[in-house]
């Protein structure tokens, strides 16, 4: 019996605004869907719909007002929404991986570093951390003159690809990805599908946010429409 | 999941004659963790630390904290001799200040050293080597050893305060506005040699800041205090990124974004 590796069921959530004399923002209500090892989702909808909160909430940094958030952690289904905030921490070192838009700038730390991380944190040998690391970003085509200095000042494009060699390096069995190919180009996109698709062999979930119809036909098995949660949120 | 929090303070309150320090605090801080007390100044983070600490004594609530052997003890029971050993060896605390946390009229490495001849280190050749060791891991030249911190730039001096406090191994350490004061450049490098030690040294750390950007690279879990009280806690990630608390609103929304 095939049993979700995530299993999102009644999750409601309203930002209230207590700066702005409690206005209430509704977001999602009502939002359930399941995830299957080896599938790629898209988060589906327009701009604005909540695909974005609903990805964070799942990672558990939004958190949510009503529902339940399952991510299986071997033997245990952990609800991402009520558990602990430790319990949590060790959710997402084991088990749930996050590719945000957005690098997060690590003063003074260099893009093969910064790549490396995840792997140092899981225990594998420096030496071969970096190695992989370095494997990896020459696979994403940043030019190793880069690979020691810290991306702060790196382009857009370069900058994601740090991004995504540092949420793809180490396995983690579910997968969040908002918009990965974002500022890429055709060339880098065509390898960010690859990286994807060798992922979703390894039984990888994957739920993600890809605006980019091409990159979304390629890897996604299906869609998920936002639209009737965040619907039913207003 | 079986877990032993390192420090466990129950219902910690301090008041300072009508005045409220703290009021009610519980937390626990586990091994290898980084927990940041923000809040702005006046809001008790600096009265929790040196309750936290021991530095202070509580008006009601207990601090306990669990020791090598395993056995988590109420701090208030042990005494003057094995609170003293406690906290050269398995703690550290890290002052706003360099000067209040260094000897500033000995030199670098007898700063480190101290720490050691304190756990029992008695070859001076062994004891200066170490010293000259962590003087590197703070990147501070292995020249300066003898020169005392009165000669040393701010950034240099938390620096070596850091090496004085770390050479022992400790499993937790206090900080206290350790950025504070310095330069922003300055800040970067500091914040990132930390950064680096906690996780090579898997150091249970609580560390005070009014400063959100050093509470997010530096912490997994936050709490927020104002009036003496713990009003929000979380992931440091969701209670920046997804703040309950009209305060913490406010406080996460002032941040200007550079």
């Amino acid at each position: 019996m095939n049993t979700p590796l995530l299993k999102v069921s009644g999750v409601a959530k309203t930002f209230v605004l207590h700066l702005r004399e409690g206005a209430r923002l509704p977001v999602v209500n009502g939002a359930g869907f399941e995830l299957f090892a080896g599938e790629c989702v898209a988060l589906g909808g327009p701009s604005g719909a909540g695909k974005s909160s609903l990805l964070k909430m799942v990672y558990g940094n939004y958190r949510v007002d009503a529902g339940a958030i399952r991510v299986r952690d071997g033997e245990e289904m952990v609800d991402v929404a009520s558990t602990s905030p430790r319990r949590l921490i060790k959710l997402r070192d084991t088990t749930m991986g996050y590719v945000s838009q957005f690098l997060r700038v690590i003063p003074r730390v260099g893009a093969r570093d910064v790549v490396a991380e995840p792997l140092i944190h899981d225990g594998v040998p420096a030496q071969e951390a970096v190695a992989r690391a370095g494997a990896l970003l020459a696979r994403l085509n940043l030019p190793e003159r880069l690979w020691a200095l810290p991306p702060a000042t790196f382009s857009g494009g370069e900058q994601q690809r740090v991004n995504i060699a540092r949420g793809l390096i180490a396995h983690r069995p579910l997968l969040l990805m908002d918009e990965p190919t974002a500022s890429l180009d055709a060339a880098n996109r065509t390898v960010v599908v690859e990286l994807i698709e060798e992922k979703k062999r390894a039984g990888v979930a994957i739920l993600g946010i890809f605006h980019d119809a091409e990159v979304r036909e390629a890897v996604c098995d299906r869609v998920i429409d936002v639209t009737d949660f965040a619907k039913a949120a207003a | 999941m079986i877990e032993h929090p390192l420090l466990v303070a129950e219902g910690l309150s301090k008041n300072y004659g009508p005045r409220i320090g703290c009021r009610d605090v519980s937390l626990e801080v586990h091994p290898g963790e980084v927990l940041a007390v923000v809040g702005e100044s006046g809001s008790g983070k600096s009265t929790l630390l040196g309750l936290l600490s021991t530095e202070l004594a509580p008006s009601a609530g207990r601090v306990s904290y669990r020791l090598r052997d395993g056995r988590l003890a109420d701090l208030a029971g042990l005494g003057a001799a094995e609170k003293r050993l406690l906290m050269r060896t398995d703690w550290g605390f890290v002052r706003q200040n360099p000067a209040d946390g260094l000897r500033m009229a000995v030199s670098a490495g007898g700063n480190v050293g101290e720490r050691l001849m304190a756990v029992g280190w008695r070859h001076y050749g062994n004891i200066r080597d170490e010293a000259i060791d962590w003087l590197a891991k703070v990147e501070i030249d292995a020249d300066r050893v003898d020169d005392d911190p009165r000669a040393f730039s701010g950034g240099m001096r938390q620096r070596l305060q850091i090496a004085r406090n770390l050479v022992t191994r400790p499993r937790l350490v206090f900080m206290d506005e350790p950025t504070g004061g310095l330069d922003v450049s300055v800040q970067a490098r500091l914040l990132d040699l930390i950064r680096g030690l906690v996780a090579e040294l898997g150091l249970a750390v609580v560390i005070v800041t009014h400063d959100l950007a050093v509470a997010r690279l530096l912490s997994h879990r936050m709490v927020v205090m104002r009036h003496g009280r713990v009003i929000e806690t979380g992931i440091t990630d969701q209670v920046l990124d997804d703040p309950r608390e009209p305060y913490t609103q406010l406080l996460v929304s002032s941040v200007l974004a550079a």
